[in-house]
């Protein structure tokens, strides 16, 4: 070997390790970038919203411009609104989930549920609200938290298959066959042995979905609407948090975009929390 | 006789969970084509009156009752289009990080932090969007594009007008960031699932971190890669609330990014609940039905070729 050869190959080894070192750093900062928006945001919001949040935020209902209020209906509301949505959507989601895992398993049904569902994972929620909007409200003539909670049931539901799918899967065969080594018929094995081995899991799964409900504000603008009073009538349309947000940022006033942005605060703190808390609960068994 | 009395009980009882378990999933499928018939029958009279060329019209008036989408398309492709070339390569280099860079013990809070990104409801990222990085925007970044690139000749035009802060470029931008952790994490467990020998192979033989990845990793997990993009992309389309914060709700068409545009989901958002009139709403619902399309189309691609991948990997949270 003479000594141009080696020399263009020393150039060709540097070149390819400044490409390399140059290629980690852009990848560092990539890395940076996406922590730099989430840090920004939470700045943002703890600096904007921590003023905002004073007890009267959590006493006194939403005000007429000018005046002193604070979110209480709102924040019933959302909570209404939530809860309904988690107790319409969790048994259909678990049972769902229960068919893709373990009664359906291999049928077509399932094979076309399971591709469907994990579309409509990611559908944008805003055509759950039309769809709603055009099949409750439009026939009951008028806006209603039922409307609503219905919406945000649809966007739950998803999640909870996908999970509680996910999750049965992971239990072990050989527990099912242990148990039906000893007897058990298939709904004992299910509901006895696996949603026992899952639970864990399958709870994870409502966690995740009632995070994602919380702050979803599309498909409640076509149906529960929003409502300037305290209520509790489902029937009627029903003041929430995403949606009393989304009117009182875009508003003029000073007093109404300070609430705005404690809601936003509390909406955001309360979605990470239960995002964590699903996490936590998740890794602690698994 | 016990036993026999025992196991038809226990027959009847499984049947009736089968049924349970199945018409559940049932109703799952029920809910999918109940939202496209509603969605039919709701835009019906608008599809009859102005058939395909609401595709191309551009003009959008209740006055008149004339309506075309062709604005919000091109805003919903258009900011779409943004977020991709932002997100794309941001999340193809925070799964490189994740994946071969970042020490084992900072994986795991890192890419949770990322992934905590994806739970910020997207109402924030609008008024964040709006009152906080629209003036930083206007004030730094668009007078800059202006300057120099709005000069520019083939690509000037993108850049040109008034740095207002709001418009398709922010709203791409905020879409972008909002893709990222859904595009992220799905590379990170694609890049995971390509198999440890291939990648010691390359080492081996002397390559450098980025020729592994490069090289190997990325053509190995390529399906799985642009699954992932897909579910990005049919996000980025279907978002709602940040865009409808940022966009500007102008009905024309700019070939400038910097100006005001619609979005499909920003215009149902702000129209829909104030629309007046059987055409006007007939005519959102279109412009629903079409979204609905779109998406399905993007996130049946997606489902497609994420789907080799779930066979071999478990569940991740």
């Amino acid at each position: 070997m003479n000594d141009p050869d080696i020399a263009k190959k020393k150039r060709l080894y540097a070149r390819r390790r400044f490409i390399n070192r140059i290629n980690l750093i852009i990848s560092m900062l990539a890395m940076g970038f996406g922590l730099f928006w989430l840090g920004w945001i939470l700045f943002t919001l703890l600096s904007k919203g921590l003023p905002a949040m004073t007890i009267g935020m959590f006493t006194q209902t939403t005000p007429p411009p000018g005046e002193d209020g604070g979110l209480l209906n709102a924040i019933a509301g959302s909570l209404m609104l939530t809860t309904v949505a988690t107790l319409i959507g969790t048994p259909l989601g678990i049972l769902a989930g229960a068919y893709l895992a373990e009664t359906g398993k291999y049928s077509w049904i399932a094979v076309v549920t399971r591709f469907i569902n994990d579309i409509l994972l990611s559908a944008p929620s805003i055509l759950i609200g039309l769809f709603i909007y055009a099949l409750v409200v439009e026939q009951a003539g008028h806006f209603s938290g039922w409307a609503g909670a219905l919406a945000l049931s649809l966007v739950a539901i998803p999640v909870i298959i996908r999970t509680t799918e996910d999750m049965m899967r992971m239990v072990p065969d050989s527990m099912r066959e242990a148990a039906a080594a000893l007897g058990a018929p298939q709904w004992k094995i299910t509901v006895k042995i696996v949603f026992r081995a899952a639970r864990i899991g399958i709870l994870t799964g409502v966690l995740l979905a009632v995070a994602r409900i919380s702050g979803e504000t599309a498909p409640l603008l076509f149906t529960a609407l929003n409502n300037q009073f305290w209520s509790l009538d489902m029937n009627g349309a029903m003041a929430n948090l995403p949606v009393v947000i989304f009117q009182y940022a875009m508003s003029p006033y000073d007093d109404w975009q300070r609430l705005a942005w404690g809601g936003a605060l509390l909406i955001t703190s309360g979605v990470l929390g239960l995002n964590i808390l699903a996490r936590i609960a998740f890794r602690k068994t698994h | 006789m016990i036993i026999k009395y025992y196991n038809l009980r226990h027959r009847y009882l499984d049947l009736l969970f089968r049924g349970i378990t199945k018409l559940s999933a049932i109703i799952v499928l029920g809910i999918l084509i109940a939202i496209i018939v509603v969605l039919f029958s709701g835009a019906f009279l608008a599809i009859q009156k102005f058939g395909l060329g609401f595709l191309t019209s551009s003009e959008w008036n209740p006055v008149t009752e004339k309506f075309g989408a062709l604005v919000p398309i091109f805003g919903t492709l258009a900011t779409s289009a943004i977020a991709m070339l932002i997100g794309v390569p941001i999340s193809f280099g925070i799964a490189l990080f994740l994946t071969e860079l970042s020490p084992p013990w900072l994986r795991l809070p890192l890419g949770t932090a990322i992934e905590m990104l994806a739970a910020v409801p997207s109402i924030i990222f609008g008024m964040w969007g709006l009152f906080i990085f629209a003036p930083v925007f206007a004030d730094t970044v668009e007078p800059w594009l202006i300057d120099n690139i709005g000069a520019v000749p083939l690509i000037g035009f993108l850049f040109q007008g008034a740095p207002m802060g709001i418009g398709i470029l922010t709203a791409g931008l905020i879409l972008g960031i909002m893709v990222i952790p859904f595009i992220a994490s799905i590379m990170r467990d694609v890049f995971n699932a390509v198999p440890s020998t291939l990648r010691e192979s390359a080492y081996a033989v002397g390559a450098t971190t980025w020729e592994v990845v490069w090289h190997v990793v990325l053509p190995y997990a390529r399906v799985g890669v642009i699954g992932g993009i897909m579910l990005g992309l049919g996000r980025a389309l279907g978002e709602t609330m940040a865009v409808t914060f940022v966009i500007g709700n102008a009905q024309r068409i700019n070939t400038s990014l910097l100006m005001p545009g619609n979005s499909i989901a920003s215009a149902l958002a702000n129209e829909f609940t104030e629309a007046i009139g059987d055409t006007y709403i007939s005519s959102l619902l279109y412009v629903g039905l079409l979204l609905f399309a779109i998406t399905f189309v993007v996130l049946a691609i997606s489902r497609i070729l994420l789907m080799h991948l779930e066979k071999r990997e478990g569940i991740k949270i």
